[in-house]
């Protein structure tokens, strides 16, 4: 039961820990609440088809099509991430206020909302699919006992409650930091999600350069410990990276900072000459 | 429109990466609810191999090795394959991640 408990708490934290950032970073956004539901109950509906047709999906590609998706999906968040970065440099401070004249930022907040429905959708996918085949196997198998059962609920239901709490400590960040916070969360999640693709385009063969691993940090913190997973979740920390995800991790946050820079300099022109 | 475009780049060149399996090695793994067979796993090294792996048991099983960073999770009854493109010669620790106890070697040579 004890088992059960810590796998499937595992699994639901490493993917509500990025939809509890989504949801502080669109504080403010009308009707983002529906945005994200929707985004949960698609990347559910995805998990569980992706659980479905595991083997036709392994199986595509020469036996690289679990890669070939997973890659694609992360590729999708993280350039939606990168975007919503963009957005938020430019329209943050509007929504922080919460400002009448933030209508502009509102009505293009719907775009925005619907954007992060997809990250959410994105991240439950990923995660879920795995989630959706260990608990499915639970039930399904009619071997395990009511305890182990009642072991994998619990921990879907601990590990729902842990994201609410982390959304509600940064939620609870004052209104004028919140974004400043969410956007160096973001930058290092989109980092990280974007490093993960590479390694699964790296093991489906499609990238064939920088492989080799740069560091093992494994004796200080090692990715299946605790910490490690958490830090993984969030900053995609990987104890032994290649030189390849260290590039894509090092390129997608230069690449972030210098268009938040780029458009945060050129709103204060706007405003300048206006 | 940018991600669209990616997506079809993404499948292009996964295409162009796509190889005759015919020639490749088939090295088979059985797990069992908690149990990896055989518990030292031979594999060339330097070479692409196809790891077959089948779940005989009652319950999912995820087939993970950290150092090889690949995971693979199973429902029971089913049997999916990860393709290898090339492994350097050593030795690596394979664990179920459903299963924190089963643990597994797989050896390079």
């Amino acid at each position: 039961m004890i088992g059960a408990f810590v796998i499937a708490f595992r699994e639901v934290i490493e993917a509500g820990l990025i939809i509890s950032i989504v949801l502080a970073a669109t504080r403010g956004i009308p009707g983002r609440m529906r945005w994200v539901l929707l985004g949960v109950a698609g990347g559910l509906a995805g998990a569980t088809v992706v659980a479905l047709f595991a083997e036709r999906i392994s199986d595509a590609f020469e036996g690289s099509g679990q890669d070939i998706l997973n890659a694609a999906v992360l590729i999708v968040a993280v350039l939606l991430l990168i975007w919503h970065n963009t957005w938020m440099s430019k329209h943050g401070r509007e929504l922080a206020g919460e400002l009448k004249a933030a209508g502009e930022a509102v009505r293009s907040g719907q775009r925005e909302a619907a954007a992060l429905s997809i990250v959410v959708g994105a991240a439950i996918l990923r995660e879920g699919a795995e989630l959706v085949l260990f608990l499915y196997g639970l039930v399904a198998s009619g071997t395990s006992g009511a305890d182990i059962q009642f072991g994998a609920m619990a921990g879907v239901g601990a590990g729902v409650l842990l994201s609410a709490v982390s959304y509600l400590g940064l939620a609870s960040i004052p209104s004028r930091y919140v974004f400043s916070v969410t956007s160096v969360l973001i930058t290092f999640l989109a980092a990280g999600l974007a490093a993960q693709a590479a390694q699964f385009l790296a093991n489906a063969g499609v990238i064939d350069v920088l492989g080799r691993t740069v560091w093992n940090s494994s004796a200080l913190i090692a990715e299946s410990s605790w910490p490690g997973r958490v830090l993984h979740a969030l900053v995609g920390y990987t104890d032994r990276p290649t030189a390849l995800q260290l590039t894509v991790y090092v390129g997608t946050v230069v690449v972030m900072v210098a268009l938040m820079q780029w458009v945060a300099a050129d709103k204060r022109r706007a405003v300048r000459t206006a | 429109m940018i991600s669209r475009l990616s997506l079809s780049a993404l499948l292009l060149l996964s295409l162009g990466a796509v190889a005759r399996a015919d020639d490749m090695p088939v090295i088979k793994v059985e797990m069992r609810d908690g149990v990896i067979v055989p518990a030292v796993i031979e594999v060339p090294a330097n070479a692409r191999f196809k790891l077959e792996i089948s779940n005989t048991g009652q319950s999912p099983v995820e087939f993970e090795s950290l150092e090889l960073k690949r995971e693979k999770a199973l429902a029971a009854g089913s049997t999916s394959a990860i393709v290898f493109r090339t492994v350097d010669p050593g030795t690596y620790d394979v664990f179920d991640d459903f299963h924190p106890e089963a643990k597994a070697k797989i050896v390079a040579k």
